[in-house]
C-alpha cells in the first residue's frame, strides 16, 4: 500500500522503495570502506620499489613470500593469542552477563554503564596504565612482594601473558555486551521448567541456557577475537619485541620496512582468514533459526 | 463415570497446612490449608492476586513457605527444590525448550532422570500418543500452533508419570473454541493417565467443568473448598455465590413468625414486604442475611397464585436477552432490586414476554440459599 500525507515518506515500506534511506550509509561505506579496501587488493599484487615506492605491476611474489615459516609462526603465533583471550573473556563474561542479565531491570542500566566506562579514557592511556601495573618494580609485583605471594619479583611485562592480559581487557566488554543481550532474552519460565524437570543446576546450565545463548556467544567470541587477531597497539606497548602479532607485522612493513606490497597481502591474508572464520561461525549459529515459525 | 471411593481407599496426595505466603507487606497466601486426594482432579480457583498461583509455586518448590508445611504422597517438602519433587508443572507459557524438538522437549525429564535410552523411546511415544501428537515429534516448538504446543507442555509433564501433576491456567492462551475442546481433552488425559491434576484458573466456568473438587481463594484466603455442585447450590458466602455463576441477591433481616415460618424481612422490597426462606435452624430471629436466587431457578409468569412451596414476587420486565438456547431477563423488582431470570427456550413457537410486561418472579422456596452474616 501506497503511503499519503505528511509523514508517508516515514512509513514508506516495500523493496526497492527506501533504497535511498541507504544512500548516506552506502556512500560512507564506499568511499572510505571499499574504495580502500581495493587499493590495499590492488597493492598486495604490485612490487616494492627500490626505495619503499610501490611499482605497479601484476605479480604473486608477495604471495608466494608469505609460504615462510616465519609468517606462519606469527600468524599461528596470533591466532593462538586471539583465541585465549576470547576464551578467557566468554569464561570471564558469561557469569556476568548472566548475573546482569538477571539483576532488576532498573539495575541492569547500571550494570552495564560500569561495563563500558573504561572506554572513557583512551585505549593507549589505559594500556600505558598496564605497562605500570605489569612492569617488575610494578604495581602488581610490588603488591605480591608485601603480601608475601611471591619472593622476588616476576617478569610479566613483555610476554605473551601480557599480551592476553591487556588484550582481554580491552574486549571484555564486547563479550558482555552481546552476550547480556543474548541472555537478558532467555525466558526465565524455561529455566524453571528445566529445574522441575529434574535438571540439576549445570544440566540447567548446558542444556537450556548455554544452547539459547549460542547467538549471543559467537558474536562475542567474534568481536574479542577479530579485534584481538589484528591488534598492535597492545602486543606492542606489553609484548615488546618477544611477541609479534600478525598486526604488528603489517605496521612493521608499512611503516618500518617500507615494503607496502608485502604489508597489503599480508592484510589481504588476514582478511580472507577472518571472513572465512565468520562464515563457518554464521553456519555454526545457522540451526537455532529454525526455532522461528513456519510462514 | 469413574466410580467414587470412599475417603478410606483415596488416600491424600497432597496436604497442605496452614500455608502462609508474604511478599513484602502484603500477603499473597494467609493460612491456607487443604488436601487433594489421589487421583482427582483439583483445581484452585480465584481472581488474579487470590494467591492460588503462589500456592501452586510452593508445591512445585519454586516459592518458599514463610510459614506452614506442604506434604505430598506423606512426604514433607520442607528443603526439597523442585527437580526432587515428585510433582511437575505444566506452565501459563507452556515453556517449551525453543532449541528442542517436540520428542526431545518431551524425553527431557526422563533424560535427566537418567532412565534407560530404550525406555525413554518408549515413553516419550507413549506420551506423546496420550496427548495424540505422535506424528508431530520431529518438529520444533515454534513450528507448532497454541493447542499443540499445550499438548507437549502436557506430555512433557506427563512422562515423568508424576504424582501430582499441577497446571498454572492452562488453557488461559487459547481462544475460546479450542478453550471448551480442550476442557472436555484435559479431563480424559487425566482420566486415562490416571494422575492426580492439581490446576490453577480463575475462570469458573472451566475449574466446574473439568474438577472433581475446587478450592475458592480470594486475597490469599481459602474460602471454600468443594465439589462444583456443592460451590454452585450451597455457596458459603457471598463472595463464592458472585465468583461461580450469577446470583440475585437481596438482604435484609430474618424473622420467625407464625410458630416455624421463616422470612427475610427487606427494605429493599416495595412496602417492607418479606419472603418465605427455608427453615434452616442456624437461622436466628433478628439476623442481618442474605438471599440467594440462581437466575435459571426462577420463573416466570403471570399468574398470580403460589402453588405450596413456592414463592413470589411482582416484577416488571425490563429488558430481554435472547441467545438462542435460553431467554434472559432483567426485571425489576424495586429500585434497587434487578434481578436476572434465565428461561430455557424449550418451546417451539413460544414468544417470550416483553419489555414493560407485569410479572410474577417465582420459585421454590427450598431453592433459595440464605447466608447469615
Amino acid at each position: 500500500m501506497k503511503c499519503t500525507g505528511p509523514s508517508g515518506w516515514v512509513a514508506t515500506s516495500g523493496r526497492g522503495a527506501s533504497w535511498w534511506l541507504l544512500s548516506p550509509g552506502l556512500f560512507w561505506v564506499g568511499l572510505f570502506f571499499f574504495v580502500p579496501l581495493c587499493l590495499v587488493s590492488a597493492i598486495s599484487f604490485a612490487e616494492r620499489g627500490l626505495y619503499g615506492g610501490i611499482v605497479w605491476s601484476f605479480s604473486l611474489t608477495n604471495y608466494s613470500d608469505l609460504w615462510h615459516p616465519l609468517y606462519a609462526r606469527i600468524l599461528g603465533q596470533s591466532v593462538l593469542l586471539a583465541a585465549v583471550t576470547a576464551l578467557l573473556c566468554l569464561v570471564m563474561g558469561f557469569p556476568l552477563a548472566y548475573y546482569i542479565a538477571r539483576a532488576a531491570p532498573n539495575r541492569q542500566g547500571i550494570w552495564l554503564l560500569l561495563v563500558m566506562i573504561p572506554f572513557w579514557t583512551n585505549f593507549l592511556v589505559r594500556t600505558y596504565a598496564w605497562m605500570f601495573i605489569l612492569r617488575t618494580e610494578g604495581l602488581l609485583n610490588t603488591l605480591m612482594l608485601k603480601a608475601g605471594l611471591i619472593t622476588a619479583p616476576i617478569e610479566l611485562l613483555y610476554s605473551n601473558t601480557a599480551v592476553v592480559i591487556g588484550l582481554v581487557y580491552g574486549y571484555l566488554p564486547f563479550m558482555v555486551l552481546p552476550l547480556y543481550v543474548a541472555l537478558e532474552r532467555v525466558d526465565r519460565t524455561l529455566v524453571e521448567a528445566a529445574w522441575d524437570l529434574y535438571a540439576t543446576r549445570w544440566a540447567v546450565l548446558w542444556r537450556i541456557i548455554v544452547p539459547l545463548a549460542r547467538p549471543g556467544i559467537m558474536a562475542g567470541c567474534l568481536l574479542v577475537f577479530i579485534p584481538s587477531l589484528g591488534a598492535f597497539l597492545t602486543p606492542d606497548l606489553l609484548g615488546g619485541a618477544r611477541s609479534m602479532m600478525v598486526g604488528n607485522l603489517i605496521q612493521h612493513e608499512f611503516l618500518i620496512a617500507r615494503d607496502w606490497p608485502l604489508g597489503a597481502a599480508i592484510s589481504c591474508v588476514l582478511m580472507v582468514f577472518v571472513l572465512s572464520m565468520m562464515g563457518w561461525s554464521l553456519r555454526v549459529t545457522r540451526p537455532l533459526s529454525r526455532e522461528e515459525p513456519e510462514s | 463415570m469413574r466410580e467414587r471411593h470412599d475417603v478410606a481407599e483415596q488416600p491424600v496426595s497432597i496436604n497442605i497446612a496452614s500455608l502462609v505466603k508474604r511478599h513484602g507487606a502484603t500477603v499473597a497466601v494467609d493460612h491456607v490449608s487443604l488436601s487433594v486426594q489421589r487421583g482427582e482432579f483439583f483445581s484452585l480457583l480465584g481472581p488474579s492476586g487470590a494467591g492460588k498461583t503462589s500456592v501452586l509455586r510452593m508445591i512445585a518448590g519454586f516459592e518458599t513457605p514463610d510459614e506452614g508445611t506442604i506434604h505430598i504422597e506423606g512426604r514433607s517438602m520442607a528443603g526439597i527444590s523442585p527437580n526432587r519433587r515428585p510433582v511437575n508443572l505444566v506452565f501459563q507459557s507452556y515453556a517449551l525448550f525453543p532449541h528442542l524438538t517436540v520428542a526431545e522437549n518431551v524425553a527431557f525429564g526422563p533424560r535427566m532422570q537418567g532412565v534407560a535410552r530404550g525406555e525413554i523411546v518408549a515413553r516419550v511415544r507413549a506420551s506423546l500418543d496420550l496427548v495424540k501428537l505422535a506424528s508431530k515429534e520431529e518438529r520444533l516448538p515454534g513450528q507448532l500452533s497454541g493447542g499443540e504446543q499445550q499438548r507437549v507442555a502436557l506430555a512433557r509433564a506427563l512422562v515423568n508419570r508424576p504424582a501430582v501433576l499441577l497446571l498454572d491456567e492452562p488453557l488461559s492462551a487459547l481462544d475460546q473454541q479450542l478453550r471448551q475442546e480442550m476442557q472436555v481433552e484435559l479431563k480424559s488425559i487425566q482420566e486415562r493417565a490416571a494422575c492426580t491434576f492439581v490446576c490453577v484458573t480463575h475462570h469458573q466456568e472451566e475449574a466446574l467443568t473439568m474438577s472433581d473438587h475446587v478450592a475458592v481463594m480470594h486475597q490469599g484466603r481459602l474460602l471454600q473448598v468443594g465439589s462444583p455442585q456443592d460451590l454452585y447450590e450451597s455457596p458459603a458466602s457471598v463472595f463464592v455465590a458472585r465468583f461461580i455463576g450469577v446470583s440475585n441477591e437481596l438482604t435484609g433481616i430474618v424473622r420467625r413468625i407464625d410458630g416455624g415460618r421463616v422470612v427475610i424481612q427487606s427494605s429493599d422490597l416495595p412496602g417492607k414486604d418479606h419472603i418465605r426462606l427455608p427453615d434452616r435452624p442456624e437461622l436466628q430471629e433478628g439476623q442481618a442475611a442474605t438471599v440467594l436466587l440462581r437466575p435459571e431457578r426462577l420463573r416466570l409468569s403471570t399468574d398470580a397464585k403460589d402453588r405450596s412451596g413456592e414463592q413470589s414476587l411482582a416484577a416488571i420486565v425490563e429488558k430481554v436477552f435472547y441467545s438462542g438456547s435460553d431467554r434472559r431477563y432483567l426485571v425489576r423488582l424495586s429500585d434497587v432490586l434487578l434481578w436476572n431470570v434465565r428461561v430455557p427456550n424449550n418451546e417451539s413457537g413460544r414468544n417470550g414476554l416483553e419489555r414493560g410486561d407485569m410479572v410474577r418472579v417465582r420459585w421454590q422456596i427450598a431453592d433459595a440459599v440464605v447466608l447469615g452474616e
